[in-house]
């Protein structure tokens, strides 16, 4: 991509990564979530990954931590899941009530839910763009 | 809700245009255009959950599309309609309006849904969970166990497309067994 685009993707890529950050957090609070966020944050990764390349991607985005922070979310939610046994049954808000409604350590389990599933969609969707960008099939040219 | 009619017939027409488009690239467009009118329906029904989630996957399929897409030589496959095809498409439309005129008589009014369930939620969220936003409680409080199936089922598709679009122990294109077809 040109130099402006390069350029303006310096400045954008980490507000749009703070925006769905805040998303995540404020899944509680505020319309979002973690599905959302976690989209969102990964539309930053794309954005950059549009922007410079895939080299530049490639040095900055280490391909370990893609599925690490998939299978790290999926387990979190799990086991979050799986905790709520040790006061009940499956799934049980077991810190329900604890901080003060409308402020953001409130709600119990559920921001922890909303941080996993964060953490899983963004790895996750992008783990699928950079694949279907990179790894191209066989038999086509490598157009820029 | 006149507005609804609108963006539905929108919507339509951008269904219709993806689906006759000749150009894959196109299509796509058409498809986001689509998505981005679901997004806006979903604004005048008061969900903005619903409404940030759609416009932002919709973004993502957009770019995962036309990076996917473009540039791939895709032919387009004709094939013969003969009267039996014309026939099976009448009969089975045919049933599926009637049965759809019959299954649709009994729903209740738009915008006067059934509360018996959804009553407690919104009565005893706040109570319960602590949780200001009455969606994020139930998705990830009472139905918890629907998330957790929607959260496996991205994992599936993610280790899908990652197996699918492997580079080791993908054999290549000469060395490759006699295709099928």
């Amino acid at each position: 991509m040109s130099l402006i685009v390069k350029r303006i993707t310096r400045y954008t890529v980490g507000l749009i990564l703070l925006y769905g950050i805040y998303i995540v957090l404020h899944g509680h609070l505020t319309p979002g979530g973690g599905f959302a966020g976690g989209v969102i944050i990964s539309l930053s990764f794309i954005h950059f990954v549009l922007a410079f390349g895939r080299k530049e991607a490639k040095k900055n985005i280490p391909e370990q931590f893609l599925s690490l922070g998939e299978s790290f979310g999926a387990m979190f939610f799990l086991a979050i899941g799986l905790l709520g046994i040790t006061a009940g049954f499956f799934f049980l808000n077991f810190i329900a009530n604890t901080g003060t409604p409308f402020s953001l350590f409130s709600a119990g389990t559920i921001p922890f839910c909303n941080i996993a599933i964060g953490l899983k969609v963004g790895t996750g969707l992008f783990a699928i763009f950079i694949v279907l960008s990179v790894f191209k099939l066989s038999g086509e040219g490598d157009k820029k | 809700m006149p507005e609804l009619y609108a963006v539905m017939t929108f919507m339509l027409i951008g269904a219709v245009i993806a689906v006759s488009m000749r150009g894959l690239l196109s299509s796509v467009i058409a498809v986001g255009a689509v998505g981005l009118g679901l997004c806006v329906m979903f604004l005048f029904l008061r969900a903005p959950d619903l409404a940030i989630t759609q416009l932002v996957v919709e973004i993502l399929m957009l770019i995962i599309l036309i990076r996917a897409t473009i540039g791939r030589g895709v032919s387009r496959i004709h094939c013969e309609s003969g009267i039996w095809i014309g026939a099976s498409f009448m009969l089975f439309s045919g049933v599926f309006i009637l049965a759809a005129c019959a299954a649709l008589k009994e729903i209740p009014d738009f915008g006067r849904a059934l509360m018996r369930v959804s009553d407690f939620y919104i009565k005893n969220a706040l109570n319960k969970t602590g949780a200001a936003n009455i969606v994020t409680s139930i998705i990830l409080d009472f139905r918890a166990y629907d998330t957790l199936g929607e959260a496996t089922v991205l994992f599936a598709s993610v280790m899908g497309v990652l197996a699918l679009m492997r580079k080791k122990g993908r054999k290549k294109t000469d060395e490759r067994d006699e295709p099928d077809c």
